[in-house]
């Protein structure tokens, strides 16, 4: 099966997965289970319906924005382990918010490549709305709001501001200039992903932020053999994410999804857990005696 | 060779100690009730999330 047909179909199986419970939104009720105090690796807002799990930066700010809490090791700890184990495979392979924008890319019009400034955007997203207002800006019973749910998340306003104030007339009551700047965000986005390849990964999510610093060390990574590599740069071309694979092979941008890997004519980028290099360092131990 | 494996060595070290610290974390963030503050926030309408809040 092709990488990309694979990758297709493990995309809409995980959204499946993690938005199961479709019926829920006829009465505009959440799923209220066990399952919803566990993390989902990817973004999705646990205020959507269908939504299995809870959101792992909705759960990050509510926990230190909570009253008995200002720091979430649980959180925390499992985007460690997650973001050192997969890296931005996750932002490739799994997250639904990113299916959702390749979808809308898939519209045809003139696709545009963004200016690398762009990218670091999200860092101080991350920095500002993630991890200082949640804990800093609380009110008299030393509650923080989630900033970056509250001010920014597209996600949080296609999957669950849309479907709760389409069917809670009591809350479409209540909406006001806060909805509408979120929904002109959500417009942004959308738009902007049909001419941009996940613009929103590209320049605003706090998830994609903390995986790409970890893809720097993670254990599924990607390789380039460097004597096999003729230099062609088709890798870089066909790079979606604006990335040479050569160059940075574990660039924080990198989101694992394999099309530099299909398209070398060498096949010498290969994508894995186990690192070619240090079998090789193993397997020839006298390659470097004098 | 012995620098590509010197730094292959640094990065399974690196990953090793990562992910110790991130088992720790889940540990004592589970031990001390994290688990329910996100359950509680995630099975409740989150007014923020959705723009109202």
């Amino acid at each position: 099966m092709k990488n990309a047909v694979k990758r297709k179909l493990i995309q809409i199986a995980a959204f499946g997965f993690t938005n199961s419970h479709i019926g829920n939104f006829a009465g505009g009720k959440l799923y209220t289970g066990k399952w919803k105090q566990f993390c989902n690796p990817g973004l999705n807002c646990y205020s959507c319906p269908a939504a299995t799990l809870a959101c792992p930066i909705g759960a990050m700010q509510a926990v230190a924005g909570s009253i008995q809490y200002h720091f979430s090791f649980y959180v925390v700890g499992f985007l460690l382990a997650v973001g050192v184990l997969f890296g931005r495979l996750i932002c490739g392979w799994i997250c639904p918010f990113g299916l959702v924008q390749e979808l809308f890319y898939k519209i045809p019009s003139r696709k545009f490549r963004l200016p690398k400034w762009f990218t670091y955007i999200k860092y101080g997203i991350l920095a500002v709305f993630v991890i200082v207002l949640p804990i800093a800006a609380t009110n008299y019973m030393g509650m923080g709001k989630p900033a970056f749910c509250q001010y920014i998340c597209p996600s949080g306003t296609l999957f669950g501001g849309i479907a709760m104030t389409a069917t809670h007339p009591e809350l479409r009551a209540t909406t006001g200039l806060l909805f509408a700047l979120k929904m002109g965000i959500l417009l942004v986005t959308i738009a902007a992903c049909v001419f941009i390849f996940r613009f929103f990964c590209k320049t605003l999510c706090p998830l994609g932020a903390i995986y790409g610093l970890l893809n720097k060390i993670s254990v599924y990574h990607l390789e380039v053999d460097k004597n096999a590599c003729i230099q062609c740069g088709q890798c870089a071309h066909t790079c979606k994410m604006d990335v040479d694979p050569v160059a940075a092979p574990n660039s924080a941008e990198c989101i694992r999804c394999g099309a530099c890997a299909a398209v070398c004519p060498k096949r010498a980028i290969r994508l894995g857990f186990r690192s070619e290099t240090s079998t090789a360092a193993q397997n020839k131990p006298s390659a470097e005696k004098p | 060779m012995t620098m590509q494996r010197l730094k292959c060595k640094k990065r399974i070290l690196f990953q090793g100690a990562a992910l110790l610290l991130s088992a720790l974390m889940l540990a004592y963030g589970i031990s001390r009730g994290e688990l329910e503050t996100v359950w509680n926030k995630a099975v409740n309408i989150c007014l923020e999330c959705i723009g109202l809040g």
